[in-house]
């Protein structure tokens, strides 16, 4: 684990946190959460690591990896991502960052049947570089929306 | 009029072709594909109909939500949510009524394929399953049987077309000339519907 829950010093694991990077005293909702899916479970946990090490600095917002199947391969798991945006939802929305093929179909049908926890979102963003942003925005305190928009501008960076 | 334990038998019979022909499919999806859709669609199937043995709903529609439900949390590959919206959203459609009639399953269906056609963002021609569901689904308002044998057509002409959705995609003209994985299962699961309605299975 690299940096830390959003809530402050002191703040450990998944059920830390509950006041906001923007909100120290912990009267409004608290940051936005930060599910990364993809097929593998080492791609998912390892740019979750990358996310928070480049937004560390202050207090990091819940970042949670649910990678691969339920069984260790390759592959999607709807309860690994149910788990995940259950375990960052802080009340003030979750931004849902995908790579491929079954990842996006998976959240796209959780969400298209309500399954996800309100305010879940899926977010339209290249996956490494998308998640660092939104990891980065969402720990400065910006709202889902704006987190969405940090991610998704990703995609107009050219690198060459 | 049709009740739960038709739709029931469906997802049965649709299991039990599904491990049949499980070798086939990943054989199908081995060249274009990760090589997985026979063992996926097996897993899933398999645990559908453990749960509606287990505990078969009262009414049609509930027994598809809950079937789309299980596949979309036990299959783990891009099969999984579609046809888990697949039967959810023909589940939906077909409301809480405890017998339902072919032609509001055939309408049902068709908004559930619709809802596939959203979800994968495909449209007829991308060599994907709705290739065979589409015309399967067309074909319905004539017989369960036709739709079954329309589907089978549908499946089997993916196989001159260039994918353009999903892993297949990636290999562009490489992948024409094989038949598509997901059109053929969706083959299948018509199939299976036909032999339930015939009185076969």
């Amino acid at each position: 684990m690299t940096g830390r829950e959003a809530g402050g010093p002191g703040a450990r694991g998944s059920e830390a946190g509950g006041s906001a990077a923007a909100d120290p005293a912990g009267a409004g909702p608290g940051p936005v959460g930060i599910v990364l899916v993809s097929h593998s479970a080492a791609v998912a946990a390892s740019v979750a690591d990358l996310a928070r090490g480049l937004a560390a600095g202050g207090p990091v917002a819940p970042v949670a990896a649910a990678g691969g199947t339920a069984d260790g391969g390759l592959g999607t798991s709807a309860e690994l991502i149910l788990a995940a945006a259950r375990e960052v939802d802080r009340g003030a929305g979750i931004a849902l960052l995908v790579d491929l093929g079954s990842a996006v179909l998976t959240v796209k049908a959780l969400l298209e049947d309500d399954e996800l926890p309100p305010g879940a979102r899926l977010v339209d963003a290249p996956f490494v570089e998308g998640a660092t942003a939104a990891v980065v925005a969402a720990s400065a305190g910006a709202s889902l929306e704006a987190v969405a928009s940090a991610a998704g501008e990703a995609y107009s960076y050219r690198k060459n | 009029m049709r009740d739960a334990d038709f739709f029931r038998r469906w997802m049965v019979a649709t299991a039990a072709v599904v491990e049949r022909e499980a070798d086939r499919l990943t054989e199908l999806d081995s060249p274009i594909g990760d090589a997985d859709h026979g063992s996926n669609l097996m897993r899933g199937f398999t645990a559908v109909r453990a749960a509606l043995n287990k505990d078969t709903p009262a009414a049609p529609g509930a027994v598809l939500q809950h079937a789309g439900r299980t596949l979309i949390s036990t299959v783990g590959g891009a099969s999984g949510p579609l046809y888990g919206t697949l039967l959810r959203r023909t589940g939906k459609e077909l409301g809480d009524a405890a017998e339902v009639s072919d032609e509001d399953f055939r309408g049902a269906l068709d908004a559930g394929v619709g809802a596939v056609a959203r979800l994968g963002g495909a449209a007829p021609g991308d060599k994907t399953m709705l290739d065979a569901l589409i015309p399967g689904v067309a074909a319905l308002g004539t017989s369960y049987r036709a739709a079954a044998d329309a589907a089978e057509g549908g499946a089997l002409a993916t196989v001159p077309m260039r994918a353009h959705k999903g892993r297949a995609s990636y290999l562009g003209e490489r992948s024409v000339g094989h038949q598509d994985p997901g059109a053929t299962s969706s083959a299948l699961l018509l199939g299976a519907l036909a032999d339930v309605a015939d009185g076969l299975l």
